[in-house]
C-alpha cells in the first residue's frame, strides 16, 4: 500500500466497487494457481517424456512388464509362500508385507512402552523418574542406525550357535538363527476355530457397550474385561475341543546346520523390531509426558474431591484430556516408525526397499521401483493418518 | 543411501535430459574426459586384490589398474583417474546416470546386463566361478551336504541368483541372508549369522582375510557358475567403447608378444612386425582409435602387460596366491585371448 509523501494512507474504498478485472483478489488468485498448475503439469510432462526418449535411446527396458518375470532370488522372512521360481511382483508383495509386519508390532510396542516411559518420568519417586529420563536422553540421541546395528550385533553374540541352542522344556529354542517356536498346522475343520475367535471378539465388544449403556443409565456395573477375555479365548477353545482338536504342532528338530522345522523369527527381525521400538518409545515418552502436563493439576483435584480413587482420575479424567494433545505428535512417531523400518537393508531384514533393490538391481528399472517404494510408503501413511485423525476425531472434547 | 542418491540421479538425469553423458550426442566420452582431464573409474569398495585403497588412499588392485592403464592411454599418465568406490547394488546405476566413465569391478557379463540395463561389456579380465565358504568346524566337504544351511550374500550380484539355483537344482533348502555391502556381508558370516559365505572364488579369498581368525574357514572345492568380469561401459558411445575394449587386449596382446615393463625400451627396436604395430612403429592403429600413437607403449611403462598385472596384485607372489589358471594365456592352457591389432 501506497503512503503519502505527507504520510496518510490514500483512502480505500471509494474506488473498491469499481476494480479493474485484473485487479480482483479471486480473478488473481485463480489466474495464479492456474499458472502454477500448468507449470506443474508441463515439469512432469516433459520430465516423463524425456525419461522415456531417453530410456529408449539408450535401449534401457521401461515398464512394468519385468514384475511378471521370474525373480530366481532367496527371501529369508516369507509370510506368504515363496519359491525363487515365483514372480518379482510376488517378491516385492513380500518385502511390502515384512515391512508392515515391522511397523504394525513395532507401533503395538513402541506405544506400550512409550507410555510406560511418560508415565515413569512424572512419576513422584527420584529412581523411575531418573531412569525414565536416561532413557530419553540417551536413546532419542544416538543416531537409529547406529542402533539398529547395536542391537543386531548384541542380539547376534548373546546367542549360542545353533548346535548349542538355549532351549525351553525342548519346544522353544533361541540361537543365532533366531527364535525358534512350535509351528501351528491348521487340520481340516480348523476354520471352525476361527469363526469362534471372530465370533467371540464381537460379542466381547457388544458385552461391553451394552454394559456401558446400562452403566449411564443405572448405575449398575458389570465385570467387563473378565467377561470379555473369557469370550475372547473361552469360544475359540471350546470349538478346538468341539471340532476334535484339529491342530497340530510341527515341533523344531536338531538338523545339521539348524533346527529344523518350527516358526522362526528371525534375528534381523527382532533387533528390527527392539531398535525402533526403543528409539520411537523415547519420543512417545516425551509426548505422552507433555501431554499429561497440559492437563490442568486442577482437573485431577477436582476429581479428588469427588473422592474418586487415584487410578479413576487417571483413567476418567487425566488420559482422556491428555490424549488430544498426544495423538497428532502421536501420529508422526507411527509414520517415522514406519518409514525408519527402511533402514533394515543395513542389517538384511528383507523388507521392501531391500526386496525392492534387489529387483531393481537384478532388472535395472529404476524408475518403477522407486515410483513403486513411493507409492507404498505414501499409501501407508495416509492409511495411518487418516485412522489417526478419524481417532482423534473420535477422541475430540464433545462440548455439551 | 548413497544407492538412493544415484538412484535419484539417474532419475534426474535421464528424466530432464540435463546430464552430459546422456544429453549429448555419441562419441563425447572421449572428448568430456580429455577436458575434465581425468578418468572417473567405478570400482568396488574394498576387494583385496581388485580394487582397495592403502591407508594413504591410494587405490591398488587389478581392477584399478585397468583403469590407470585407460589414463595412460589417453593422458600417458596413469594417475589422471578418480575412482567412485560403489557397492554391487550400486554399480549399474552409477554407470547409467554417468557419474562414472567406466565400471572396472569385478562385474559379471550377463545378457540382461548387457542389454536390457543399457550397458556393453569391452571385455573378460578375470574369468572366476562362484564358490563357498565354510568353517571347517562344521565338517562340511561338499556343498552338496549344505541342506539347511543359512548363506549370507550381497545383494544386486550374479552370487545371490547362482545360489539360489544351485540350491533348487540340487533340491537342497537354504535361508539366504542378504546384505547390500560386502562389509556388512561377511561381518554378519564372521558373527555366526550364517553357516556359509558365498561369492566370487577370487573374492572368497580376498574377503576371508578380513575375517577374525582367517584359518578356521575353508573353500569348498564346487564352482557353481561362470563369472566372466570386466569392464564395462554405457550404450550408445562406440568410439569409447573401442578404447576400452582394446586396452584390455593391448595388455593381453604385449603379454603375448613378450613386452613387459622391463624390457619396452628393446622392444621399441624390434624388427618384428606385430610388435612393430603393436608398439606404433609400424601402422596408426592408436589414431584410429582416438588416442595416440604410442598408447601400447604408454600402457605398458606405467602399468604393464597383463600378467604383470595380475602377478601384483593377485598372483602366487601376494596374500591371494591366485594362480593364471583360466585367465592363463589361450596359448598356455588359459582362455585369456586377444584379436591380432593389425
Ligand atoms: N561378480 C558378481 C559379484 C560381484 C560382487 O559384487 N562381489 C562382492 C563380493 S566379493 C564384492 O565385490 N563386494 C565388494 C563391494 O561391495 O564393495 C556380480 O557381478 O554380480
Amino acid at each position: 500500500m501506497a503512503i503519502m509523501t505527507d504520510g496518510t494512507v490514500p483512502a480505500r474504498g471509494t474506488s473498491a466497487t469499481k476494480v479493474a478485472f485484473f485487479n480482483d483478489p479471486k480473478v488473481r488468485s485463480l489466474i495464479f494457481q492456474g499458472l502454477a498448475l500448468a507449470l506443474l503439469v508441463f515439469v512432469i510432462y516433459s520430465a516423463v517424456s524425456n525419461a522415456v526418449t531417453n530410456l529408449s535411446n539408450q535401449r534401457i527396458a521401461a515398464g512394468f512388464g519385468f514384475l511378471d518375470q521370474t525373480a530366481g532370488f532367496g527371501i529369508s522372512q516369507t509370510p506368504i509362500a515363496w519359491s525363487e521360481s515365483m514372480s518379482y511382483g510376488r517378491a516385492f508383495v513380500i518385502g511390502l508385507l515384512n515391512t508392515l509386519l515391522v511397523a504394525v508390532v513395532g507401533i503395538f510396542f513402541a506405544t506400550i512402552l512409550g507410555f510406560i516411559v511418560g508415565v515413569s518420568r512424572l512419576s513422584p519417586n527420584w529412581v523411575i523418574s531418573k531412569i525414565a529420563y536416561w532413557y530419553v536422553e540417551i536413546i532419542r540421541n544416538l543416531p537409529l542406525l547406529f542402533q539398529i546395528l547395536f542391537w543386531y550385533l548384541a542380539v547376534l553374540a548373546a546367542m549360542p550357535t545353533p548346535r548349542n541352542s538355549y532351549s525351553l522344556f525342548g519346544l522353544f529354542f533361541a540361537n543365532q538363527r533366531g527364535i525358534t517356536v512350535p509351528k501351528p498346522i491348521f487340520e481340516a475343520g480348523s476354520g471352525a476355530i476361527g469363526i469362534a475367535l471372530i465370533v467371540g471378539i464381537i460379542a466381547a465388544f457388544a458385552v461391553r457397550s451394552w454394559a456401558r449403556k446400562r452403566q449411564a443409565a443405572t448405575g449398575q456395573q458389570f465385570p467387563v474385561v473378565s467377561t470379555m477375555i473369557g469370550l475372547i479365548f473361552g469360544l475359540p477353545i471350546l470349538a478346538y475341543l468341539a471340532s476334535g482338536m484339529p491342530v497340530s504342532f510341527d515341533y523344531a528338530q536338531q538338523g545339521r546346520f539348524n533346527l529344523a522345522g518350527g516358526m522362526t523369527l528371525i534375528p534381523e527381525f527382532v533387533a528390527l523390531t527392539l531398535a525402533l521400538v526403543a528409539y520411537t518409545a523415547a519420543f512417545i515418552g516425551e509426548i505422552v509426558r507433555a501431554g499429561i502436563q497440559a492437563v490442568s493439576h486442577g482437573q485431577t483435584e477436582a476429581g479428588r474431591s469427588l473422592g474418586l480413587a487415584e487410578g479413576r482420575i487417571l483413567n476418567l479424567i487425566v488420559i482422556p484430556q491428555a490424549l488430544r494433545v498426544i495423538i497428532p505428535p502421536l501420529t508422526s512417531q507411527y509414520l517415522n516408525l514406519a518409514k525408519n523400518s527402511s533402514l533394515a537393508v543395513g542389517i538384511g531384514y528383507p523388507d521392501m526397499v531391500s526386496v525392492g533393490g534387489t529387483i531393481l538391481n537384478q532388472t535395472g528399472q529404476a524408475i518403477e521401483i522407486i515410483a513403486m517404494w513411493m507409492g507404498c510408503y505414501l499409501t501407508i501413511s495416509i492409511v495411518t493418518s487418516i485412522f489417526m485423525n478419524w481417532y482423534n476425531a473420535r477422541i475430540a472434547l464433545v462440548e455439551r | 543411501m548413497k544407492r538412493i542418491v544415484s538412484t535419484l540421479a539417474l532419475g534426474a538425469a535421464l528424466g530432464l535430459g540435463a546430464t552430459a553423458a546422456l544429453a549429448q550426442a555419441p562419441s563425447t566420452t572421449l572428448r568430456n574426459i580429455q577436458n575434465k582431464g581425468f578418468v572417473q573409474c567405478g570400482v568396488s569398495q574394498g576387494l583385496a586384490g581388485f580394487s582397495q585403497p592403502d591407508s594413504a588412499g591410494n587405490w591398488t588392485g587389478l581392477d584399478v589398474d585397468f583403469c590407470r592403464a585407460l589414463a595412460a592411454a589417453i593422458f600417458n599418465d596413469p594417475s589422471k583417474v578418480r575412482f567412485s568406490p560403489l557397492s554391487a547394488k550400486d554399480r549399474f546405476t552409477a554407470l547409467q546416470s554417468g557419474e562414472v566413465d567406466v565400471l572396472s569391478r569385478n562385474s559379471t557379463w550377463t545378457i540382461q546386463r548387457d542389454t536390457s540395463l543399457g550397458l556393453n561389456f569391452a571385455g573378460i579380465n578375470y574369468y572366476d566361478g562362484q564358490g563357498f565358504l565354510v568353517r571347517k568346524s562344521l565338517n562340511v566337504k561338499s556343498a552338496r551336504e549344505l541342506s539347511g544351511a543359512s548363506v549370507c550374500v550381497q545383494t544386486g550380484t550374479t552370487t545371490e541368483l547362482n545360489v539360489a539355483d544351485f540350491f533348487r537344482t540340487n533340491n537342497l533348502k537354504f535361508e539366504p541372508v542378504v546384505f547390500a555391502t560386502a562389509d556388512e556381508t561377511i561381518k554378519a558370516y564372521d558373527a555366526g549369522r550364517c553357516d556359509v559365505f558365498t561369492t566370487d572364488a577370487s573374492g572368497l579369498y580376498a574377503e576371508r582375510v578380513k575375517l577374525a581368525k582367517p584359518d578356521d574357514h575353508m573353500v569348498l572345492p564346487e564352482i557353481i557358475s561362470k563369472e566372466p568380469l570386466g569392464p564395462v561401459v554405457r550404450h550408445g558411445d562406440d568410439q569409447w567403447f573401442d578404447i576400452v575394449k582394446w586396452t584390455h587386449f593391448a595388455m593381453i596382446t604385449a603379454e603375448e608378444l613378450n613386452i613387459s615393463k622391463a624390457n619396452l625400451d628393446q622392444m621399441l627396436q624390434s624388427t618384428n612386425p606385430e610388435i612393430r604395430r603393436t608398439l606404433g612403429a609400424e601402422g596408426n592403429f592408436g589414431e584410429a582409435l582416438g588416442l595416440s600413437r604410442d598408447w601400447v607403449v604408454r600402457i605398458v611403462r606405467h602399468v604393464g602387460n597383463y600378467a604383470e598385472v595380475f602377478d601384483r596384485n593377485v598372483g602366487p607372489s601376494t596374500r591371494l596366491g591366485i594362480s593364471r589358471g583360466l585367465n592363463a594365456l589361450w596359448n598356455k592352457g588359459g582362455l585369456q585371448y586377444a584379436p591380432p591389432i593389425r
